[in-house]
């Protein structure tokens, strides 16, 4: 079970005590607009074996905390700040060179459309061996029996023959098995999934996502998936991390999450859940309106446009950013309503609906 | 102008059977500019008027630049002034003009004979003696019947259509004679005779006193007939003079290096200083006045001046300015007035325009002092003997017009508010434009409208401004021209652009506007005179009695600006080429 | 992939047919259209002292009395077979492909354009050798730096490339670099490189640099915009993912990206620079296939033209083919 970090927390104060250890990570973008805030004071851990889920809609910063990681916004005009530890390395302030080997190597990304995110002119085999011989000094021949394993592993039938096939010879799903194929090629201990069942059609997202975790049985690593989709990360997800407008909204165990959520946001999400049970027209609607402009974010708290209880808080979600706090057995929300409030709305409105 | 530009107006103009001197023509400035006089300190028209950089010293490398290349190296069909004054390196025609500075070049000389024609039978037949010795690159010797062979040739005009047909026109050939190819056994005696090896014999159809410039024509270099290869002997040619050809390569480059046969002793004028020379075609013309300057070339042998981006450059700069020359060439920019066309066909309004052009606005026009020439106000340029200096319609003080004697013709015309016709030129040529605009400003002043008419080139004068139903219908009052002759004589001169009988209905002629009987009839009493000085007192005669008429506006008696090449020795302007003498120039290595 | 190509080259065949008749209708058909008669045309190829008689006898000489597509088809017989010409001592002949004699210099037009095909060759070659490196690393770079110094001063200095034609730089430049400072060659030379390469590379360089420069200009504003464009591609950003060093994913998969429209474009520019590049080869007084057709087109010289356009349809033809038969070999998807 991971643990859920301190929100007061100070940089170079405590040490890291999760694998992935990340503490107040800021990523800001100056635009000719002005400040775009993509990612704001987020902390989290994922350890070993364990997986994390981040929700929350298109331009809540998810993907950007992902790239982060990563050390994809290096050299960029990102202006990143706070500590990512992995390992215990401390990574944001590391070499970009020291971080560029630990990428693909110690973690690896899986990315929401593999048609885009494989290269047209080179074959499958090509960009797997070329990520594995990066990092292991081993002859092209050894590298292409590797990369024939790990196709024939993520389940691609005649591996030895489709490692020498172009990307747009695939599949959407093989060639996100390919994709995942091709993070996996260097065992790595950190795998970020991007979106990874997005671009897929329903029966394929489920065998993709079984993959998933059977590898992460199998290579034991820790495992972060990003998604807008709960459903996704229902089975997978032994934490989630649901982020709005570059912060963290809600973040707890998986059980906690569907169980008793707490944040009219995350409320919002479930029930943009797909659910085959239950009829459409007694769900829940979808959530009001759009998501904020990162630059010039709402005053208070962000959700509080859209947020159908904003009335409830006397005003303060208006005026004043509701901070995270710990409802219980590290579970954590953002929100001005008081506990009974949202105990009652959970029973009696969303609940039922769901 | 480039050589192509006068390559393309030659074959329009080839109706027209002579004249038209593509660069010939010659001339000496005698105004004297610069400091003049030859010597060897650079100065702005040292060439012109004595011999720049004497010199007898022999050795190194003349280069040479073509902006184009010759119409032929073949001297029975080559018609560029240029290639006429430089075949002399490599041929020898019966006489040719003398290498020297200024007037002096107009004279005749002997090179292959041994002296100037002997007429005989009232000027029917001529006789001239060749020398002995004169021997071909291959050691044999030439003889009068190479240079019957030569002549017979290049009347084939199926072989060489480019070559000048003087010799077709005035021998006493036998009817049918096809050219010594194709009629090969025909007796051509009763034209050209052979007495002996050193002898031969005109017979001309008609007396013609001026032959002996026929026999400067490089036509008379001798060619023997056994190495004859027809077209394709312009590529193989057989030197008689002090050079011959080598490393030939056809479009691009040849160079002539020492024939080891040229006897000096058999030579007079050819002074043979360089070892060799280097010819370069097809260059652009542009690069090659880069390369006069930076010393990279010697000559640019077209000879008709710089390019327009290089003549202010030079005229602005001192150091670049002094080792230029403004040569004259005898040739006269002007414009036709058509008495054909109304209300031209009344003198008044022809006077009107006589009157009321600005010259000035012409010479602009033309490319100015330096590079277009002086003003004109005769047919006859400077350089052609019989040339007097006369002004029939003074422009005024300041050469602008005088509009008030314009108007008072206006009004003896009975057109006292002006008149509106057209005025033709040539498309392609700015300079021609111009002038027309120079024109219609100039006209305007006295309410003369003109409306400008541009034709292609190609076919100015056979289908437009020298085609004259074309002109009569479509009201071509004026029609900007050009004329040059290919040697200086006034007969050379004046019979393809006053004769009215060379006015063809179909079209083809340079003259449309010329039609006095009365000058016909002097042209022809001028062929009969066999006295020089009398014959040409003639020609100034007619030049006056075509100005009477008002049917040719004199424009520019055209000028260039040349480049004297680094280090050239012994440069001078032949006012019979109208450009640098190339026979004699020598090199400091 | 085999009958592909020999559809192409059989619709070469016929594309080669069609041009070789459009040219000769536009340089053979329409003076007569516009009102020229036989005559007229054959004036152009006379003396200015030509006789009534000279012009006729040239007209017959030329074939111009002939209806045009029997000219047309004597022309097209000496081009499949070959024919003979006159000159005046004999006959002379001209084996196929004869594609005539010039009417200016009487010599046959074939042996012309194979004497200048390797001037034109070597001209575009080298040029193209520099403008494709050095306007692709101009390119990438200044893509890389987006609005830095480096970018901006490229982008000014291309934008002049664009815009300055030949005929001024060259000249500047032949000025300048042979004749002030006496560095390059001057302008009309050249050695064959089978005859030595060092002298040949001195009298190209000029030239090269001074077409290198329009290309270069145009090439590096290409390559900036297409660089721009891939290296947004998600295929880069998991290329960096993966852990590659930066060049390898500027150049393996940025860069590669890129140059396939590039290589399109290439492959058509150096299709037309092998069928003349007319101002070079006139600035720099360069006897190729270019100079050559200008020097036809000014005398008028049909035979030339007729060739130089031949020959430069011939490879801007087989050009867009080998850059169609490339695309499938550079982009896998081509292939089907």
């Amino acid at each position: 079970m991971t643990e859920i970090a301190e929100h007061s927390y100070r940089p170079g104060t405590e040490k890291p005590t999760s694998f992935l250890d990340v503490r107040d990570l800021r990523v800001h973008f100056p635009t000719d607009d002005g400040l775009v805030k993509s990612v704001d004071g987020l902390t989290f851990r994922v350890d070993r074996g364990k997986t994390l889920g981040i929700v929350g809609e298109s331009g809540s910063g998810k993907s950007v905390t992902s790239l982060s990681v990563m050390g994809l916004h290096h050299g960029g005009s990102a202006k990143i700040t706070g500590e990512i530890f992995l390992d215990g390395e401390e990574l944001v302030g590391a070499s970009p060179e020291g971080v560029r080997l630990l990428r693909g190597q110690k973690m690896a990304m899986i990315f929401q459309d593999p048609l885009s995110s494989m290269h047209p002119y080179y074959t499958i085999g090509y960009q797997i061996v070329e990520a594995y011989r990066i990092h292991n000094d081993v002859s092209k021949k050894a590298a292409y029996q590797h990369a024939i394993e790990m196709l024939d592993r993520v389940g691609i039938p005649q591996p030895d023959k489709r490692v020498h096939d172009y990307p747009h010879q695939f599949s959407g799903g093989m060639r996100q098995r390919a994709m995942i194929a091709m993070a996996l090629s260097c065992d790595p201990e950190l795998l970020i999934a991007d979106e990874p069942t997005t671009a897929l059609d329903v029966t394929v997202q489920a065998q993709i996502l079984d993959l998933i975790r059977d590898l992460q049985k199998e290579f034991n690593s820790a495992v972060i998936i990003i998604t807008h989709d709960l459903g996704v990360v229902a089975e997978l997800a032994d934490d989630i991390l649901v982020m709005y407008a570059g912060r963290c909204a809600e973040y707890g165990s998986a059980d906690d999450i569907f169980r008793e959520p707490q944040h009219p946001y995350t409320w919002g999400l479930l029930g943009s859940m797909p659910r085959i049970d239950r009829e459409r027209s007694e769900r829940l609607l979808p959530i009001k309106g759009t998501p904020p402009s990162l630059i010039n974010v709402p005053s208070g708290c962000a959700f509080n446009p859209r947020c159908t209880y904003c009335d409830l808080t006397g005003g303060r979600s208006t005026s004043e950013r509701p901070e995270l706090i710990d409802v219980g057995h590290g579970h954590r929300v953002a929100c001005h309503l008081t506990r009974d409030q949202r105990d009652q709305i959970w029973r009696d409105d969303i609940q039922p609906k769901l | 102008m480039n050589t192509k530009r006068w390559r393309a107006l030659v074959a329009l103009a080839a109706v027209a059977s002579f004249g038209l001197a593509a660069c010939g023509g010659g001339g000496t400035d005698g105004d004297g500019d610069g400091d003049g006089g030859g010597g060897s300190e650079p100065a702005f028209n040292a060439a012109v008027e004595g011999v720049f950089n004497p010199s007898d010293k022999k050795g190194g490398t003349i280069k040479v630049a073509n902006n184009g290349d010759w119409d032929s190296l073949d001297t029975g069909e080559t018609y560029y002034g240029y290639s006429w004054n430089f075949a002399r390196l490599y041929g020898r025609s019966l006489l040719m003009f003398k290498p020297a500075p200024g007037k002096e070049s107009n004279e005749l000389v002997p090179d292959l004979a041994e002296d100037l024609g002997e007429p005989s039978d009232g000027g029917k037949t001529w006789t001239y003696k060749i020398k002995k010795g004169v021997k071909y690159q291959d050691g044999t010797e030439v003889t009068a019947k190479d240079v019957k062979h030569a002549v017979l040739r290049s009347t084939d005009k199926t072989t060489f259509p480019n070559g000048p047909a003087y010799f077709e026109a005035f021998l006493d050939l036998p009817k049918g004679y096809d050219g010594p190819y194709r009629t090969k056994d025909m007796n051509t005696d009763q034209a050209i005779e052979t007495p002996d090896d050193y002898t031969i014999v005109f017979h001309l159809k008609a007396p013609f006193s001026g032959f002996d410039f026929m026999a400067q024509l490089a036509q008379t270099m001798p060619v023997p007939e056994a190495k004859d290869t027809g077209a394709k002997y312009r590529n193989e040619i057989i030197s008689s003079g002090p050079y011959m050809f080598e490393d030939f390569e056809v479009g691009k480059s040849f160079s002539l290096v020492r024939n080891p046969e040229w006897d000096e002793s058999t030579d007079e004028f050819r002074k043979a200083l360089p070892d060799k020379y280097e010819v370069t075609l097809n260059v652009n013309p542009d690069d090659i006045d880069n390369r006069l300057i930076s010393g990279d070339v010697h000559i640019d042998i077209a000879g008709t001046g710089v390019q327009p981006a290089s003549l202010s450059r030079i005229l602005g700069d001192p150091e670049l300015k002094k080792n230029a020359d403004n040569a004259s060439i005898a040739r006269n920019w002007y414009t036709s007035i058509n008495p054909t066309v109304k209300p031209l066909d009344n003198i008044d309004c022809r006077k009107a325009i006589m009157y009321g052009m600005d010259r000035t606005a012409y010479q602009t026009a033309q490319g100015g002092e330096f590079a277009g020439g002086e003003i004109a106000t005769t047919v006859l340029p400077p350089q052609i003997p019989g040339y007097e200096k006369f002004d029939l319609y003074p422009a005024g003080e300041d050469n602008k017009g005088d509009v008030d004697k314009a108007k008072e013709h206006l009004e003896a015309c009975g057109q006292p508010d002006g008149f509106e016709t057209n005025i033709a030129y040539r498309a392609e040529r700015p300079r021609e434009k111009a002038t027309a605009e120079a024109f219609q400003q100039a006209l305007s002043r006295v309410g003369i409208k003109l409306t400008l008419r541009p034709f292609p080139q190609g076919d100015y004068f056979s289908q437009f401004a020298g085609n004259p139903p074309y002109v009569v219908k479509n009201n071509l009052g004026l029609a900007i021209n050009g004329w040059g002759a290919d040697w200086n004589d006034g007969f050379g001169f004046l019979s393809q652009i006053v004769d009215s009988r060379v006015i063809r209905p179909a079209g083809g002629s340079s003259n449309t506007s010329v039609r006095i009987p009365e000058v016909d009839k002097m042209l022809d009493d001028a062929l009969l005179e066999l006295d020089e000085d009398a014959r040409n007192k003639l020609w100034g005669e007619i030049d006056k009695r075509v100005m009477e008429e008002a049917v040719f506006f004199p424009g520019v008696y055209a000028k260039s600006l040349l480049v004297r090449g680094q280090g050239l020795t012994n440069v001078f302007v032949s006012e019979a080429f109208g450009m640098y003498d190339y026979m004699n120039m020598g090199v400091e290595e | 992939m085999i009958t592909y190509i020999i559809r192409r080259l059989f619709a070469a065949v016929v594309l080669l047919f069609v041009v070789s008749v459009i040219t000769f209708s536009i340089f053979y058909l329409v003076p007569r259209l516009i009102g020229g008669s036989a005559e007229s045309l054959a004036t152009r190829y006379v003396g200015r002292a030509a006789t009534a008689e000279t012009v006729k006898v040239t007209t017959e000489r030329l074939g111009f009395n002939d209806p045009i597509y029997v000219q047309y088809a004597n022309w097209a017989k000496g081009v499949a077979i070959g024919t003979e010409y006159d000159y005046g001592a004999g006959v002379e002949q001209c084996p196929a492909p004869c594609l005539g004699y010039s009417f200016i210099t009487r010599q046959p037009v074939w042996p012309d354009l194979l004497d200048r095909i390797p001037v034109t060759l070597s001209l575009a070659a080298g040029a193209a050798l520099i403008w494709v490196t050095f306007g692709v690393s101009v390119g990438v770079l200044s893509a890389l730096r987006r609005g830095s110094v480096f970018d901006r001063a490229a982008m000014s200095v291309s934008l002049a490339g664009v815009s300055l034609p030949i005929f001024f730089t060259g000249l500047v430049c032949l000025s300048f670099f042979s004749y002030k400072l006496g560095w390059t060659a001057p302008g009309g030379q050249f050695v064959p490189v089978s005859e030595n390469p060092a002298k040949w590379a001195y009298a190209m360089v000029l030239p090269w640099i001074t077409l290198a420069f329009l290309f270069s200009a145009q090439y590096a504003r290409l390559t900036r915009a297409g660089m721009l464009e891939t290296m947004n591609e998600d295929y880069v950003r998991t290329a960096r993912a993966k852990g590659l060093p930066e060049k390898t994913v500027v150049v393996r998969h940025g860069l590669r990206g890129a140059l396939t429209p590039i290589l399109t474009i290439f492959g058509l520019d150096l299709g037309l620079l092998l069928g003349g590049a007319v101002l070079t080869e006139k600035t720099f007084s360069l006897n190729g296939l270019g100079k050559y057709a200008v020097d036809g087109i000014i005398a008028n010289d049909l035979p030339k033209i007729m060739g130089v356009t031949l020959t430069a349809a011939f490879f801007i033809v087989m050009a867009s083919l080998v850059v169609d038969l490339l695309y499938a070999v550079v982009d896998p998807r081509v292939r089907k």
